[in-house]
């Protein structure tokens, strides 16, 4: 048998199944690489004691005949995820030390599946950035190297320590969220699969709020297959959360199991076709659209003529929300305070010690478009374009079933690159944004390598709701493009 | 837009972040640039289109108005950064305080 780190999470539970391994012996592997790793800094908190003692209570349950969906099966939790007992920082000086008194809904479903956690994962903070370089607790390293330069990578962001966890067989599987493109953009950049869900499919109770109408929990993995068992794990109706969906959870597992994608309708939206992006990704692009065509797929040219506004819009829906929804880091409650002579001063000079430069920023925007005088201008445009940019969504899936696009205008760029000016930064979530702001879901596929050997992935866009068509297609293209890329030295 | 250093000043103070002196300058030139960038939304026609309220059709639930948890005082005072004080120190579940800055003379 192959090495445990080297199984697919579907492969390692069909090991446990089989009492080929234990939970303790699959755990154990597993810590022994994020041992190996630690100089990757994909994890702010390590939790090996707790993954032990997991493990172990994973195995009695077997022995009784109690195994669940995901048992035994080693994860990483990004440390935006509530976790009782286990500090939770954002990735926020403002946070640190802080012990949640309760568990998240998400983690919650997870070990009631009977899941194992490794460890909290790194992120930028409160998940505001692009490249993972905005965590209080220093960047990730992406494991991938550009060909015959060792120069370190970012691995995208928000949830870069979840993906390079990943991306490194430190794990089979890990948690990130995604508001604006931060799983899908994280995933691309570590050849890996991260899938974004529909708005409201998995609960965002005890998650770390960014951009309340945006936020949106889901799973990497190393295949589609393993994404869709990690969804069917994490989603579910919660009364706790008023925007989860009260739907049942189809099964996931079984539609990335059967790629057959004969019939469907994938559309092509021509606006984004942009300057911009890479000419490699502009050629994979073309080339998953050819694969898709031979997978017995028809090609629909589509337009989304609003694409071009979701990134301006996203930048003041998504500071507005932060600024309301960081309010609650006061020095009062929980998390940091710096003293001051009186209760304003306190407030100030913890807040401004707390935060880090781009969540300032962000605060400060978000502050200044719902001021007194600037709403109608700025927040309420903003939510008005948005309902175009969901009704040309609307008008696209009325002649496609699916929409396939490329995940980031860019594979992965060096720590320290692009940091200049913010919007540079933003431009990295252009083909993301836009169906985070029609809350849809998405989900990105490792489809080839740049010339300097770097992974690149593709995105599919699916209807609300509808992941089991967005998967067989994501399953589809993920047989066709057959890519085995694997990060030289992991 | 373009931000000056006082309405940068003012924001900060509005959202309760200090922002010494010397940073207002360089802070207004970042956010005028990001508040420059945003506004060509108003290349958009937006009239009589109705600002989206929710990405979901999902109508907002109610749920009973009913006491779900309760009497656990020390648990929610459990990080409180400077310190609890409890009503009963002998009883930590029968409720308790944050404490801030005094802000009565």
């Amino acid at each position: 048998m192959a090495a445990l780190t080297d199984l697919t999470l579907a492969d390692l539970a069909k090991a446990m199944a089989k009492k080929e391994a234990s939970a303790v012996e699959v755990a154990d592997a597993h810590l022994k690489k994020l041992d190996e790793h630690r100089a990757l800094n994909a994890f702010i908190t390590e939790t090996p004691d707790k993954a032990r003692a997991m493990a172990k209570a994973s195995d009695e349950r077997r022995a009784r005949g109690e195994a669940g969906l995901l048992e035994g099966v080693p994860l990483a939790i990004k440390d935006l995820f509530c976790t009782e007992d286990v500090q939770t920082t954002a990735a926020s000086h403002i946070l640190e030390g802080f012990v949640p008194p309760y568990e998240s809904t998400v983690t919650t479903n997870l070990w009631k599946a009977g899941a194992v956690m490794v460890g909290k994962t790194n992120l930028d903070e409160f998940a505001m950035g692009s490249s993972n370089m905005t965590s209080y607790f220093g960047g990730v390293e992406n494991p991938w190297k550009r060909r015959g330069d060792n120069r370190k990578l970012v691995p995208g962001g928000s949830s870069g320590g979840s993906a390079a966890a990943v991306a490194a067989y430190m794990v089979p599987g890990s948690t990130g969220t995604d508001t604006g493109g931060s799983i899908r953009q994280p995933a691309s950049f570590c050849g890996i699969v991260g899938l974004k869900p529909t708005y409201g499919r998995c609960s965002r109770w005890g998650v770390v709020a960014f951009a309340s109408s945006l936020d949106q929990p889901g799973p990497f993995a190393r295949t589609v297959e393993d994404s869709a068992i990690l969804l069917q794990g994490m989603a579910g109706h919660d009364p706790k959360d008023s925007t989860s969906a009260p739907l049942a959870v189809p099964d996931f597992a079984a539609a990335a199991r059967s790629p057959d994608i004969k019939g469907l309708r994938v559309g092509i939206p021509k606006e984004y076709r942009v300057d911009g992006t890479a000419p490699e990704i502009v050629a994979l692009w073309d080339k998953g659209i050819e694969m898709m065509k031979a997978a017995g797929a028809s090609i629909v040219e589509v337009s989304l003529p609003h694409t071009r506004y979701a990134l301006p819009a996203y930048y003041i829906v998504a500071p507005a929300e932060c600024s309301s929804n960081l309010a609650r880091y006061d020095g009062v409650r929980y998390g940091l305070r710096v003293p001051g002579k009186d209760l304003t001063e306190m407030y100030e000079s913890t807040r401004a010690a707390g935060f880090g430069k781009e969540v300032r920023r962000r605060v400060m925007i978000g502050t200044y478009v719902l001021s007194a005088g600037y709403y109608d201008a700025y927040y309420k445009k903003a939510q008005q374009v948005r309902a175009l940019i969901a009704r040309d969504f609307k008008d696209a899936f009325a002649k496609c079933d699916v929409l396939l696009t490329p995940t980031a205008p860019t594979a992965a760029f060096a720590a320290g690159e692009k940091m200049d000016d913010p919007v540079t930064m933003y431009l990295n979530d252009m083909f993301t944004i836009p169906a985070s702001m029609a809350g849809l879901p998405g989900i990105s596929v490792p489809a080839g390598v740049d010339k300097d050997g770097l992974p690149l992935g593709l995105q599919l866009i699916g209807r609300a709701f509808d992941e089991v068509t967005m998967l067989k297609a994501a399953a589809a293209l993920e047989q066709a493009a057959a890519f085995k890329g694997r990060a030289a030295g992991y | 837009m373009s931000l000056d250093k006082e309405t940068v000043a003012r924001i900060a103070r509005l959202a309760r972040l200090k922002v010494p002196e010397e940073e207002l300058e360089p802070l207004a030139g970042e956010l005028s640039g990001i508040l420059a960038w945003i506004e060509q939304l108003n290349e958009v026609d937006t009239k009589d289109v109705a600002p989206l309220a929710s990405v979901s059709d999902v109508t907002l639930p109610m749920r009973e108005d009913k006491v779900t948890d309760g009497g656990i005082a020390e648990k929610v005072l459990a990080n409180a950064p400077g310190g609890a004080v409890y009503i009963e120190p002998t009883d930590r579940h029968a409720g308790g305080f944050f404490t801030v800055p005094k802000v009565v003379e």
